[in-house]
């Protein structure tokens, strides 16, 4: 819906998206997932902010083309650098995913292939794109655990996923998806299944990584106050539309109730309120 | 050694688990042998027997003891290897059984050959290319394999493949003519027939092998083919199908090095149990087909009222689905990282 | 807040009435999305004509199956007999007609018998869990790890052949996968927040049991039972065909395949057909029970 600041660039945006629409098609009934959402991509951490059921995660996957063919994916304007990613052959795809664009899943617990070791999984990744060269993945895939600042990177290797930690794990999926060195990495979700403790430190170390290789980020989570020291720029989704977009450190300046709604009930230990208020919805959200 | 400890005590449960059915196994068909209407000492000494020479044989089966002393008889008797003597034969249960036994062993393992050589493949297609043709087709086969009863399906292929067409044997393992012309060494008919040399017998074999291997593979078709299929379906739904794809991995990679990768153990495992129930289907097919194997031998047994044999066979039978169940759980303990310790 | 004017009595009157009218309600929009599926409603169709036919038998048969009529005997399919004729002269469409009689009654009595004791059995064993539940777990394990046909067939052979053993017999088989599914079943409701509250309220285990646990467990056992119903019927012809069946004259399909064997070369309709009975009625009930199952738990794949 609304594009308020352009991307933070030095010429054409890394990734343009205007009007993006996917629904579901069941039988004869149709139900829209994302209603014409519109943004750009620079080199910057871009947050995708929503409840469940808002479209975030329907968008990230979208752009992969990773949705199952009873989606209908449309949109009037969906490019990345050189490439029209509604377009684009299914060999094109593959050529792209994990290569140039990465996705950063939610939970290792499932998202590791549980009878593969950890190790050979991310050289796999390196090897898709890199064919037959078993020895120089093996070394890519060591030297990605020591950047994810895994401590015994041979020991961790050979493991299987159910013998790593949520935080392991999740390095480890790190490693994977950033070892083909894209340019753009989707993260859905990426810390919501540790624990805090652990929450912190996948951050910091995404956050060094995407400044050093200067990479384009876009972050999908629910969780408001932790995007809003993390990244540049917020989208705020809700019921598949953007309905607000601004620059994370505008945020005190939200203009659309949603938002509002959503960062009052934020718990702040310099204000003091007896009650947290509970985010009202209107009707006329959903047509906005 | 501290370390195996809860390995140990997992084995040893097993096995006591093993030993129980095993046990449980032995009481029914002693059970089951002594309920029986028919007389056995009758059946031993003939109706015309005098009462002297009756309850001499009464007494040296044991039959005056009491129940438990009877099971204590037949279980030692069993530890011996000793299933009792067969009516049909006059030769000991065992010894018959191990001289039937490998005609029905070759035909199962040709059978299973079958039924997973082409079962794996269509069900993995049909969980692939979800509604599509092969999947429409995988469905109605195994609904067909299901639903047809296999003595007829016997009868009716020999009359279609052999009477009408002529493309296969009938009945029986070789031609009459050929019949004994191969030492029997391993008693398996391929394997004697190149032991010898003799390509004509050879291929004779396997134009009458042929057919009821068949029949039986289409049986275990349809259950393993379904089988793989739900198992697919189970994993492409799963997270770390979609990592693979995120990864640029072609669609076939995924298929086959990572969903088809985790389906494995359970697949060995259907497969195990499909053999095991390809016993069953031999009891009855091998009536149709005159095959001299242990399913023809458990019939005639049964027909002729020899209650050794048959209880012999059962046990028999019922030993091996034990251990096919067994060597499952085992596969699983192998091969499947999640559960090593 | 209203009060109702109505006495406690009517009210709970009109209570029923309610409730029977919104099974009905759900009764048929269940009957009508099972009848949607195309497979559903074949196997439906069919298994009503079996039913049909074993109850109609004496005026859909147009001879009698037991009168020998050797001048007949082995004559192919024609107008006066629609399947031909068998070794004895005898009608087979007819003998076909009256072995429905015995293929239901096969069906219907273990599947009515099974039912209810692997139900009960499974239930209590999930429910008191302990030695009763691990007795029931070894017993299940040795009848499991039998084939069921020769299992049925050990019986038969103990029992001796006749209608009512091969009954027995597979029902002795055939209870235990309904006991250690109901034995599942329970073991997962058995945590469920709304068995602790009834317990609270002080109810006896019997009552839990009965009222609460065994109606939840009851759709996934029918399920389970209908579409064991086609292997009924299979291992039923499959001891017919041994001659472990009912005996000759009666007309049980697989008796019939068994004696046909002989003259199968020169006379194909004397085998070909009772399969033919035997197969499509399997297969009605593997689609019947296959709809049920699609529709009750669409989960399942």
């Amino acid at each position: 819906m609304t594009c308020s600041i352009p991307a933070v660039s030095n010429g054409a945006p890394l990734l343009d998206v205007h009007d993006l629409r996917v629904n579901f098609v069941n039988g004869r009934h149709s139900t829209p997932a994302v209603r014409g959402v519109s943004f750009q991509l620079g080199r910057e951490k871009l947050a995708i902010v929503g409840e469940s059921g808002s479209g975030k995660s329907t968008v990230g996957r979208a752009l992969l083309q990773l949705h199952p063919a009873k989606a209908r994916i449309e949109a009037a304007r969906m490019q990345f650098g050189d490439v029209d990613l509604l377009r684009a052959s299914p060999a094109q795809m593959r050529a792209i995913r994990g290569r140039r664009i990465s996705m950063i899943m939610q939970d290792p617990k499932y998202s590791l292939n549980p009878v593969v070791r950890v190790g050979e999984q991310i050289a796999e990744a390196w090897r898709s794109h890199h064919r037959g060269q078993h020895a120089a993945a093996k070394k890519r895939a060591l030297e990605m655990l020591e950047v994810v600042r895994i401590r015994e990177p041979e020991r961790l290797y050979q493991r299987y996923p159910h013998e790593i930690s949520g935080g392991q794990g999740q390095r480890v999926m790190i490693a994977m998806m950033l070892i083909t060195e894209p340019e753009l990495v989707i993260a859905d979700e990426p810390t919501s299944a540790l624990d805090v403790s652990v929450r912190l430190q996948i951050l910091a170390l995404l956050d060094e990584l995407v400044k050093a290789r200067g990479l384009g980020l876009i972050f999908i989570s629910h969780d408001i106050s932790l995007v809003r020291s993390f990244c540049d720029r917020v989208l705020v989704m809700y019921a598949g539309r953007v309905v607000e977009s601004l620059a994370a450190g505008d945020l005190d300046r939200a203009r659309h109730p949603y938002t509002q709604g959503l960062l009052a009930a934020l718990p702040d230990v310099d204000q003091r309120r007896s009650r947290l208020p509970v985010l009202q919805r209107q009707a006329s959200w959903l047509s906005d | 050694m501290i370390a195996a400890l809860p390995q140990l005590r997992r084995v040893s449960k097993r096995a006591t688990q093993v030993f129980i059915t095993l046990f449980g196994l032995l009481l029914l068909t002693f059970f089951i042998g002594r309920v029986m209407p028919l007389d056995p000492v009758l059946a031993i000494v003939g109706p015309d027997a005098d009462h002297a020479t009756y309850q001499q044989v009464y007494h040296q089966l044991g039959f005056d003891k009491p129940l438990w002393a009877q099971f204590g008889i037949y279980l030692n008797g069993l530890l011996h290897g000793d299933l009792g003597h067969a009516l049909l034969t006059g030769q000991p249960v065992s010894q018959d059984i191990l001289r039937v036994f490998p005609a029905t062993l070759e035909l199962a393992t040709l059978a299973i050959v079958i039924g997973a050589g082409l079962g794996v493949p269509l069900g993995v297609i049909a969980a692939a290319r979800r509604n599509g043709a092969i999947d429409y087709a995988v469905r109605v086969v195994s609904l067909a394999g299901y639903s047809t009863p296999i003595f007829w399906g016997g009868m009716i292929g020999l009359l279609l493949f052999y009477a009408h067409l002529g493309w296969v044997g009938g009945a029986g393992r070789v031609d009459f003519s050929l019949d004994g012309v191969v030492p029997r060494r391993s008693g398996l008919m391929l394997v004697d027939a190149l032991l010898a040399g003799n390509a004509t017998v050879f291929w004779n074999a396997l134009n009458h092998l042929i057919l009821p291997a068949s029949l039986l593979g289409f049986h275990s078709l349809a259950y393993i083919s379904r089988m793989t299929r739900s198992f697919m379906l189970a994993q492409l739904s799963q997270e770390f199908i979609l990592t693979a794809r995120v990864k640029g991995l072609t669609e076939w990679q995924v298929i086959w090095q990572h969903a088809f990768r985790n389906i494995l153990v359970q697949l060995l495992t259907v497969v195990a149990l499909a053999y095991g129930s390809l016993l069953e289907g031999a009891v009855l097919i091998e009536t149709v087909f005159s095959w001299p194997g242990f399913g023809s031998y458990l019939t005639s047994s049964l027909m002729l009222g020899d209650m050794n044999a048959v209880m012999g066979c059962v046990l028999v039978v019922g030993l091996i689905f034990v251990l096919l169940n067994l060597l499952s759980d085992l596969l699983y303990q192998v091969f499947d990282p999640r559960t090593k310790v | 807040m209203t009060l109702s004017i109505d006495t406690p009595h009517v009210g709970a009157a009109r209570e029923r009435l309610a409730r029977c009218q919104r099974f009905a309600a759900r009764a048929g929009h269940f009957l009508l999305r099972m009848a949607c599926n195309p497979l559903t409603a074949i196997g439906c169709g069919i298994v009503l004509l079996l039913c049909l036919t074993a109850l109609f038998a004496p005026w859909i048969a147009p001879y009698h199956p037991l009168v020998q009529d050797l001048d007949n005997a082995l004559s192919p399919p024609g107008a006066q007999h629609w399947f031909g004729t068998d070794e004895f002269g005898r009608d087979i469409f007819s003998r076909l007609v009256w072995g429905a009689r015995i293929t239901l009654y096969i069906v219907l009595l273990v599947s009515v018998t099974v039912g209810p004791l692997g139900l009960l059995l499974g239930v209590a064993a999930g429910y008191f869990g302990g030695k009763v539940d691990a007795a029931l777990m070894r017993i299940t394990d040795i009848f499991i790890s039998f084939p069921s046909l020769v299992l049925a067939l050990a019986f038969v052979a103990a029992l001796g052949p006749g209608l009512e053993h091969v009954v027995i017999a597979i029902t002795l088989t055939a209870w235990p996968p309904i006991a250690r599914l109901a034995r599942a079943e329970t073991l997962s409701l058995r945590q469920a927040d709304f068995i602790s509250a009834v317990r609270l309220q002080g109810a006896s285990p019997l009552r839990v049991l009965w009222h609460h646990i065994m109606p939840l467990c009851l759709p996934s056992v029918i399920i389970r039972i209908t579409m064991n119903m086609a292997g009924i019927i299979l291992t039923a012809a499959g001891l017919g065909f041994l001659g472990l069946g009912s005996q000759p004259p009666a007309p049980e399909w697989g008796a019939m395949i068994a004696s046909g064997r002989t003259y199968m070369l020169e006379c194909w309709w004397v085998v070909t057909v009772p399969g033919m009975a035997i197969l499509i009625n399997s297969l009605a009930f593997n689609f019947l029970g296959d709809g049920l199952r699609d529709l009750l738990d669409p989960r399942s794949e």
